[in-house]
């Protein structure tokens, strides 16, 4: 009996063909796989009384589908796979399905009761203290509770309460798609929503609701997503330089990233790319060869500045000293907890979903060599993958001839019913999983979406233990994870 | 500092845009405020009501479409998919701010022309200096990443006398994002409660006007009571000459209202 249905990116299989385990069989076979470290979690969740399991095969560029029935509890996968503990909450926050033995069982989004109401992990002992911060923190960003237990200076241990972003958006995408599906998708983290876009349009193909996408289409998706990439990391690395006071660099990236930002406006009229990527052939960009000139010689113009706002950071040795060994994620916790992205990398953890999981027109992208874990290496990770990105970038400019005409919405089909279709990208932050089940009717039962920032946010924690409680800016600004798309 | 000092003089140089009061550089394909032909429409003919995801256009009397800027996200569907051409954007009026609800309900008109500050009071207290506290409050994060964006070089808002505070005791306004969720409602109605009176309320982004996409989420909560928004900026996000100018605006900063 198969155990797992293999499934490649951008694909749908039908419910039916899901192999349905016993509760020990799964977990049996799921933590086989997930312990062997052949593979890592990519998504565990619930519909009705079916738990599904989702595991990424990097080397066979494949998803592992599984799934078994419950009733109320089940035994917890936690405690011999840490990489489900964020998983485990969720589903028994969501889907009142009880993981019996999972360590420290609580809401991750509060959709029920008051968010930061709740029981915290407390040290207990003499010339303890505790520092509560937030929901609403000192500068313009997003709000989450975070409870530092600290031993004077040394911080023990940072506990990170969120859900104050919740607005049900996985409730509000069941039943769909329907004319708030793309939008909702679009804002679900509204500095992704290139990449947000890009799953979306995947699972749209995949489900036979809009044709393949022509070569041009695939194009922009990269273009998009490369622009998204790059603000982003600017913005990140410029901010970090603000954290450690270093000012130059600071206000240059600040200035810096909104060209970038400007770039994607200059194809759709919108900073945030909203409105530029659609399943399909359909899009709200313009990019034809006169476009494309323009972006590259936009390009070219700032990318000097921007090389030389980075060299002054990067030349600094008394910025680089605040960045070095403050923060560290090992490389094993990053695996047990099951990071991605920029921080997974950072920590040595080889994966990348344009290489493991290829869609739009990703070939191999080199890895990276950096892993000390810290705070300099999250920079650096950002700072190499700039280069990668303006190679990208460049590459698919050049190659553009006559690419997408701001092709009009053609009305989309209806989704394949009883099926499952799978679509993960590499955001910026990382990888970005969205996952579409339908029922009979052709209709979405339930629509995943699982934010890079849903698995990373625990590896902030980690990094935090032992570090001074003014260490958390910049190892915060280092990850600079989602709270709405973690909060969905 | 020799190498800083080198690129900012050499390689960076003075970034600030001229704007204002020179017109801000807008991107191309730009969807400002509405543009709605006098024209009636088809009697049988309802497509932009059903492809906006918001909501944002009804039909007023003798079938003549009106849009209501602050549930709009400025995708454009509407004006793609019309086919009498009745509904359209401009490439350049980023004016978009108002004072009151109703402003933002663009209808078919002559002209346009926003609304000038004429509280005595507001332009007294909040024209020489208008300190925010901005409150994240469920939306999607990019109507906060443009409002920060205010503050780098390109823009530096701090020329005005506009700073984003921490300290809700140090603010005049709270800039609201997002359509306020359950979840957030307690927390933003504490910093209400906790900054000095008078103080003003700015509701930025289609979430925080109208409740956007979320007007509908169970999740959403909307305003805490016995807070009234004084200042609308409608977009998704605002762009940031869209916000700036109404902040302006509100201050009495404008040629107008200072005649
Ligand atoms: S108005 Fe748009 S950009 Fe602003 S928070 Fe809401 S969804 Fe995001």
């Amino acid at each position: 009996m198969n155990l797992f249905s293999v499934i490649k990116n951008q694909t749908s299989i039908r419910r039916a063909d899901l192999p349905r385990l016993s509760v020990e069989e799964f977990r049996q076979a799921v933590l086989d796989k997930v312990q062997s470290g052949s593979t890592r979690v990519m998504d565990f969740f619930a519909e009705g009384r079916t738990l599904y399991a989702v595991l990424g095969d990097a080397n066979a560029h494949a998803f592992l589908l599984t799934s078994c029935e419950i009733n109320q509890e089940y035994p917890s996968l936690t405690a011999d796979a840490p990489a489900f503990h964020w998983f485990e909450r969720e589903l028994w926050e969501q889907n009142h399905i009880r993981p019996v033995g999972h360590p420290f069982l609580k809401p991750i989004r509060f959709s029920e009761g008051v968010p930061g109401v709740t029981n915290y992990f407390t040290p207990a002992g003499d010339n303890l203290h505790e520092v509560a911060v937030g929901p609403i923190h000192a500068g313009v960003i997003e709000p989450g509770h975070f409870r530092f237990q600290c031993l004077g200076e040394t911080v023990l241990n940072l506990e990170i309460e969120l859900g104050y972003q919740h607005r049900g958006i996985a409730a509000m995408l069941a039943g769909g798609p329907d004319r708030k599906t793309e939008f909702l998708i679009e804002t679900a983290a509204g500095d992704t929503s290139a990449a947000a876009m890009t799953a979306y349009s995947m699972i749209a193909e995949a489900l036979g609701m809009a044709p393949l996408p022509t070569a041009g289409a695939l194009r922009l998706r990269r273009v998009a997503m490369e622009l998204e990439r790059i603000a982003n990391h600017v913005g990140d690395l410029g901010a970090l330089a603000g954290d450690v006071a270093f000012l130059p660099t600071a206000s240059f990236c600040g200035r810096i990233r909104g060209e970038y930002l400007n770039m994607t406006a200059s194809l759709c009229g919108n900073r945030f790319g909203r409105n530029l990527i659609r399943p399909g052939d359909r899009s709200g960009a313009v990019l034809d060869a006169k476009q494309a000139q323009k972006l590259i010689d936009w390009i070219a113009r700032i990318k000097p500045e921007l090389d030389n706002a980075l060299t002054l950071l990067f030349d600094a040795p008394s910025a680089l000293d605040r960045l070095e060994n403050t923060g560290v994620v090992s490389t094993e916790t990053a695996r047990l907890l099951g990071g991605v992205g920029v921080a997974g990398r950072a920590s040595a953890l080889v994966l990348d979903a344009r290489n493991d999981f290829p869609f739009a027109t990703y070939r191999k992208i080199p890895r990276i060599e950096v892993g000390s874990g810290d705070v300099m290496a999250r920079a650096l990770v950002r700072r190499s993958e700039l280069e990668e990105s303006h190679k990208l970038l460049l590459e698919d400019l050049r190659a553009v001839e006559n690419m997408t005409e701001n092709v009009p919405d053609a009305p989309l089909k209806s989704p394949q019913p009883d099926s499952i279709a799978i679509g993960c990208v590499e955001a910026w932050r990382g990888e970005l999983f969205h996952a579409a089940l339908t029922d009979g009717q052709g209709k979405f039962s339930t629509y995943r979406i699982v934010d890079p920032s849903f698995h990373n946010w625990y590896l902030l924690s980690m990094a935090l233990r032992g570090e001074e409680i003014s260490n958390f800016p910049i190892c915060n600004k280092s990850f600079n994870l989602s709270y709405c798309g973690h909060d969905l | 500092m020799l190498d800083a000092l080198r690129s900012r003089l050499f390689c960076q140089g003075f970034r600030t845009g001229k704007f204002p009061p020179a017109a801000p550089s807008l991107p191309d394909g730009f969807r400002g405020r509405p543009i709605l032909s006098g024209g009636a429409c088809p009697a049988t003919c309802a497509r932009c009501m059903e492809t906006c995801p918001t909501g944002a256009i009804v039909m007023t009397e003798g079938k003549r479409p009106s849009l209501d800027t602050g549930k709009c996200l400025f995708c454009g569907k509407c004006a793609q998919i019309c086919p009498e051409k009745a509904v359209s954007f401009s490439a350049t009026e980023y004016r978009l701010g108002g004072f009151t609800r109703e402003e933002l309900i663009a209808v078919p008109e002559e002209s346009y022309l926003p609304a000038i500050q004429k509280d005595e009071a507001i332009r007294k207290i909040a024209g020489r200096s208008l300190k925010i506290r901005q409150i994240s409050a469920g939306g999607c994060a990019a109507c906060e990443l443009d409002f920060n964006v205010l503050n780098t070089l390109a823009w530096d808002m701090g020329r005005f006398g506009i700073q984003a505070v921490a300290s809700p005791r140090h603010a005049d306004a709270v800039l609201i994002t997002g359509p306020v969720t359950h979840n957030m409602q307690l927390a933003l109605q504490k910093c209400y409660d906790a900054m000095p009176h008078p103080c003003w309320v700015i509701a930025c982004g289609s979430c925080a006007v109208s409740g956007g996409l979320y007007a509908d989420a169970p999740t959403t909560a909307r305003l805490p009571e016995g807070m009234h928004v004084d200042l609308f900026v409608p977009g998704c996000p605002p762009h940031p000459a869209t916000l700036l100018e109404a902040l302006l605006r509100f201050m009495g900063r404008t040629p107008e209202a200072q005649a």
